[in-house]
């Protein structure tokens, strides 16, 4: 798959490169503007070089600390949903149906969370919480379990968790399900031949096999868990106190909420540099793969 | 062939799992306030459908989904337009700076929107698309362009080379070929790219919200606002959600083999 050097390419990418740069250079200009100065309102600003920047790493200062335990939180939030969410994607794929019509009203099922937005996500989960209405906290308490998410902080993050396994375990499932349909069935009876156990078949064929896909997932699950706004915020609003307040939910109060622009523009600057280290890792994975796809059809 | 002991158990569960507080709100949304409130029951005991009644006549709740489909649509149109001759270059030729380009755009796709509400309020005051679907879809296209490019590669690199060295050979100008040929091709790969671009659209909230105050405001800041309000109406609340999944509802079937593909950016 040798690709033809032609410059002339460029016009064809053109479009894309202006509706982008349009959307993410000039906003992304404005931000590292806001990071370096200081404002006190009517448009005017003072240069203060790198002085948020200086405030935000430091834990002992209101902005640092607000920072680095929003950012721990984040990443606790990141680390439970992926140890939960990537073991059981891997058990409903393997649980999944090869074949007739159950196939399709499985795959139709198991996308159906990943389709509302995210706002009636948050919605479901709130109702369905709820002691008074909804029919997770009604049976909770009624078993004897006291549960309300608004007030304690555990539940509020239980619910938070539950709700993202409910919200994006299925997209691990459908990544692992497509590799697992890639394996052909040569693999299977040679390990029956061989009197391989389930396990076994598991470890040397099913799981190397899913590897890429598995790395995939769990670099999107990393990173969207990372970014996550919209459901907690319309669950538990961030609270109780700030128990479930992730990065952009902080971030958002500091920029709409208290129009400190040099505050958030710091953070945000911050904050876009860590996923675009993980992005950089992602891409990796990603074409490393594409150049590994022929090799691998030709290799079967 | 390799599946696992007790598969048909573990799949119920979790199809249970998550139809479960599906169920819940289409329940919710066809139950009077008083009944949601005063009792506990399975299934509507007195199904009414004055909560969808009370969206399609009350005109700030039916503008709602029109202003999100203005912007939705609006925002699918540019991206697969600007995407589909980029997925092409990227696919075919090599160029200066290929590689960078397209790490970059991934980048935008992975860039937190909570970075961009701020200064995208000030950028689309500033040249007064502030409160239009205009600013809505140009905003989402920082992250649906990329998605849609390397969707879009990942179909133009399946379609064989020779075809397009035939089409030139018989004389075919390129942005001829371009539509006779590599278009119908394609299709599939445009409707999931589509498909991707209209639900990613559809489902983000936070620049949707910032973006818009009175005019343009969508379906998912129309029902935060009730949610802060006092008084919850929770069957109105469970109504509009149950509103917002059907578009997703519906096309879910044509793309169900394609939904692993769309979410990892073609590359499954």
């Amino acid at each position: 798959m040798d690709k033809t050097v032609n410059q002339k390419a460029w016009f064809l990418v053109l479009p894309v490169f202006l509706v982008v740069a349009f959307s993410a250079v000039l906003p992304l200009m404005t931000v590292v503007n806001y990071s370096l100065q200081d404002t006190f309102g009517n448009n005017q600003f003072f240069w203060n070089g790198v002085g948020w920047f200086k405030e935000l790493l430091d834990p002992t200062t209101d902005l640092g600390e607000r920072f680095f335990a929003s950012l721990w939180r984040n990443l606790l939030f990141s680390a439970i949903i992926l140890a939960i969410e990537v073991p059981l994607g891997i058990v409903v794929a393997l649980a999944m149906p090869r074949e007739g019509w159950t196939v399709a009203v499985c795959l139709v099922i198991l996308a159906l969370p990943l389709l509302i937005p995210f706002n009636v996500v948050g919605t479901i989960w709130q109702i369905f919480g709820r002691p008074d209405i909804g029919l997770l906290g009604y049976t909770l308490n009624s078993l004897g379990i006291p549960y309300n998410y608004v007030s304690n902080e555990f539940d509020a993050w239980a619910t938070v968790i539950v709700m993202d396994v409910w919200h994006w375990t299925s997209l691990v499932a459908l990544l692992c399900y497509a590799g697992l349909k890639s394996i052909p069935d040569a693999y299977y009876q040679a390990a029956q031949i061989d009197g391989a156990s389930r396990w076994a078949v598991f470890r040397a064929i099913q799981l190397p096999k899913m590897n890429r896909v598995l790395l995939i997932a769990v670099l999107l699950r990393f990173m969207d868990s990372f970014m996550i706004y919209t459901e907690p915020f319309v669950v538990t609003g961030g609270g109780p106190g700030n128990s479930t307040t992730f990065i952009s939910i902080e971030l958002v109060k500091i920029a709409l909420g208290q129009f400190d622009l040099g505050k958030a523009a710091a953070l945000s600057l911050v904050y876009n540099l860590i996923i675009l280290i993980v992005c950089w890792v992602f891409y990796t994975v990603m074409t490393n793969a594409g150049a590994e796809r022929p090799q691998k059809e030709g290799s079967v | 062939m390799g599946t696992i002991p007790g598969r048909r158990l573990i799949i119920s569960l979790f199809l249970i799992f998550l139809l479960l507080p599906i169920y819940w709100l289409i329940n919710m949304s066809f139950k009077t306030n008083s009944e949601i409130v005063s009792t506990m029951t399975l299934w509507p005991h007195q199904p009414t459908i004055e909560n969808y009644m009370r969206i399609f006549t009350d005109e700030s709740w039916y503008s709602g989904y029109i202003n999100s489909l203005k912007y939705v649509v609006i925002n699918t149109v540019i991206s697969i337009s600007v995407a589909l001759p980029a997925a092409y270059a990227f696919s075919r030729y090599r160029f200066l700076g290929d590689k960078h380009l397209f790490f970059w755009l991934l980048s935008n796709r992975m860039a937190p929107a909570a970075v961009f509400a701020l200064p995208f309020f000030n950028l689309y005051s500033a040249i007064g698309l502030f409160d239009t679907p205009w600013a809505v879809a140009l905003a989402h296209c920082i992250f649906n362009v990329p998605l849609a490019v390397w969707i879009l590669e990942g179909f133009v690199s399946s379609v064989p080379r020779e075809i397009d060295e035939t089409a030139f050979l018989d004389g075919y100008s390129f942005p001829r070929f371009f539509i006779k040929i590599l278009v119908p091709l394609i299709a599939s790969g445009i409707g999931v790219a589509a498909f991707f671009c209209f639900m990613f659209s559809w489902v983000e909230l936070l620049l949707a919200r910032t973006l818009t105050s009175v005019d343009a405001k969508p379906i998912s800041a129309v029902m935060t606002r009730t949610v802060s309000a006092a008084g919850m109406d929770w069957g109105l609340l469970a109504a509009a959600g149950v509103l917002t999944i059907i578009p997703g509802a519906l096309v879910i079937w044509f793309v169900r083999n394609y939904i692993a593909r769309g979410f990892a950016l073609g590359r499954v």
